[in-house]
């Protein structure tokens, strides 16, 4: 993990609110997606580091600066953190031009030198014709890039983008989340995002931080983070389709065997611990491959038999309901189900193979600190 | 209308200006601390703000006979500039400044509260100090209730009777205010004078108090 240049532990709570907070949050460069459900912090979180919001407790350090420190009752006011914000609807100054609004952060700057850093941002993120108009006769997209630029215009040496898609709709959510990603990329400044949405989490973040009841409950690279969730909960939020109970019947040179309803499946048995005897087991919809039942010979360590419950379009996918023994959940393109010619009731061989059968260690209890359940899901 | 009517007509609507930038300043001022900021004592102080609206406006204008006696602060002012107050044209503006001074505060206070405070904090993360952040964001984005409350402050202003006659008398060419010049007409029983006069008030009142409502209107 990279141990970058902010480091925070802190919590904030608001009147009749959750406590939120996060422990030993460390930052490095690159792109950093807060991601949990709606209410699970993620905002307070980054209006804690913009400044915006004063923590109760706790310390953030930021690149060998202090922000903010409890205990001596110090707190650095946001216009010195050299942050840029994105909130989630860019707040752009409604009474203000394209170019007054990207260069309302650069009044210490000579006009010539400040009219040349805003022309070069607008031609940047394609805006060079709109430098006159009002935020109102611009596009979401569009926003969402004047947004960016007067955020970045000042190099701040941090950039917080509050669910940056938050405001678009469906088609420009998907146009704009490669070109987003091409334009932090770009920029160079460690970035930290905050999104529900793991496919933006997938497709924005180099780390993922996952967001549980007020407290970072996991932090890695963003694909691992969501093919193994450290616990339930987790499991639960980075959306894992199938999520079910089973018993370790043995271990065995590295690999377990467990029994999950009626059906047996091998899985790494990995970092888990050696006393565990019932797990969750985690399997990703788009980890599982579905073979007519009469082809049977394959190197994934789990064939099962499967009858087919249900079939739902999604896009160019289809989410297809296993029966195995246990509920089980596949995710195939339309042209593998037409191939396939995959009906409701329709048997077929469900194929996983072993190290995508990720397994969490079953506590009677999750791990969670009291007073901090918000009353919704998990809790 | 004669000459001296129109002279009349001129001292109030310049008196009604002379308040209003007199209390301008401050009244943008503590409009700010109230809609954006808590502190200790803010309903005491909002009270106060808004005592001249409902007192009898004699009262006022009997606080600032005192105020401005020469037991007060125009004793200093008397000693240490040479200046007058009482009974001047000066007390005529301070009148109408004291009496206008709700109005504004009020409605100044309603916009800025209105101005969202998302807009505030993003500037502040753009490194903007809270003066530039008040001229630049919210006096801007406020400028139609602010302006609003300063065309009804002015309109009060030129209808302030109580205070004005209390603090400043009534001299003939030097402190006599439109509604002043009313009220005599009447004592002295010339029906058409004080008819014509208060024809002209209710005109600029009209055109005030409507561009006012315009303005809040468009506000909404």
């Amino acid at each position: 993990m990279n141990h970058g240049p902010l480091t925070a532990t802190f919590r904030k709570q608001f009147p009749g609110g959750p406590e939120i907070g996060v422990a030993d949050l460390r930052l490095g460069g690159g792109i950093t997606v807060l991601f949990g459900a709606s209410g699970a912090g993620k905002t307070t979180i980054l209006r804690c580091l913009a400044g915006l919001e004063r923590p109760d407790a706790g310390v953030i350090h930021f690149g060998g600066q202090c922000w903010f420190e409890a205990g001596r009752n110090f707190s650095l006011p946001a216009r010195k953190r050299k942050t840029g914000f994105v909130p989630q609807d860019y707040a752009l100054f409604p009474h203000l031009t394209v170019a007054r609004n990207i260069g309302y952060g650069l009044d210490q700057m000579s006009a010539p030198e400040r009219e040349r850093r805003v022309t070069e941002h607008l031609s940047w993120l394609g805006l060079a014709g709109l430098a006159g108009r009002r935020p109102g006769e611009l596009s979401g997209g569009q926003q969402q890039r004047v947004a960016l630029a007067r955020a970045v215009v000042r190099r701040p040496e941090l950039l917080l983008l509050d669910e940056p898609f938050a405001a678009l709709d469906t088609p420009a959510r998907l146009r704009l989340r490669g070109e987003l990603r091409t334009l932090l990329r770009q920029t160079g400044i460690p970035t930290v995002l905050v999104t529900h949405d793991r496919h933006e989490a997938l497709a924005l973040g180099d780390e993922v931080v996952v967001l549980h009841g007020g407290r970072n409950v996991q932090q890695g690279a963003a694909a691992g983070v969501f093919s193994r969730p450290v616990n339930l909960a987790v499991a639960e939020i980075t959306a894992v389709e199938t999520i079910q109970r089973g018993q370790i019947l043995e271990i065995r040179d590295g690999l377990a065997t467990v029994a999950v309803g009626d059906a047996r499946l091998i899985a790494l048995a990995g970092e888990l611990p050696a006393d565990a005897l019932t797990v969750y087991v985690c399997i990703r919809a788009e980890d599982v491959i579905l073979m007519r039942a009469e082809k049977v010979q394959s190197s994934s360590r789990n064939c099962l038999a499967a009858t087919v419950r249900s079939l739902a379009r999604e896009g160019p996918l289809v989410r297809v309901q296993l029966d195995c023994g246990f509920p089980l959940t596949a995710l195939l393109t339309q042209p593998a189900c037409q191939e396939l010619a995959l009906h409701e009731g329709a048997r077929m061989n469900a194929l996983v193979k072993a190290p995508q059968v990720h397994m969490i260690p079953f506590e009677a209890k999750q791990p969670r600190e009291p007073g901090l359940c918000n009353g919704r899901s998990g809790c | 209308m004669n000459a001296a009517d129109w002279q009349i007509v001129g001292f109030t609507l310049r008196m009604a200006l002379a308040g209003l930038a007199l209390v301008l300043p401050p009244g943008l001022a503590l409009a700010w601390c109230l809609a954006k900021h808590h502190w200790p004592g803010k309903t005491l102080v909002e009270t106060l703000v808004t005592l001249p609206l409902v007192l009898p406006p004699v009262v006022t204008g009997l606080v600032l006979l005192d105020f401005f006696g020469r037991h007060g602060v125009g004793g200093w002012l008397h000693r240490g500039l040479g200046v007058d107050v009482v009974f001047t044209w000066r007390a005529v503006a301070a009148a109408v400044a004291a009496m206008s001074l709700p109005l504004l505060v009020r409605a100044a206070r309603t916009a800025f509260e209105e101005v969202d405070v998302k807009y505030e904090q993003l500037a502040r993360t753009l490194g903007a100090g809270e003066w530039r952040i008040f001229f630049t964001i919210t006096l801007p984005l406020a400028r139609r209730g602010v302006l609003a409350g300063v065309l009804l402050a002015f309109a009060r202003a030129l209808g302030e009777f109580g205070a004005t006659i209390t603090v400043a008398g009534n001299i003939p060419g030097r402190t006599t205010t439109l509604p002043v010049a009313i009220y005599e007409a009447v004592q002295a029983d010339e029906d058409g004078h004080a008819w014509t006069l208060a024809a002209v008030a209710a005109v600029i009142a009209f055109v005030a108090v409507y561009l006012s409502e315009q303005l809040s209107r468009r506000h909404k």
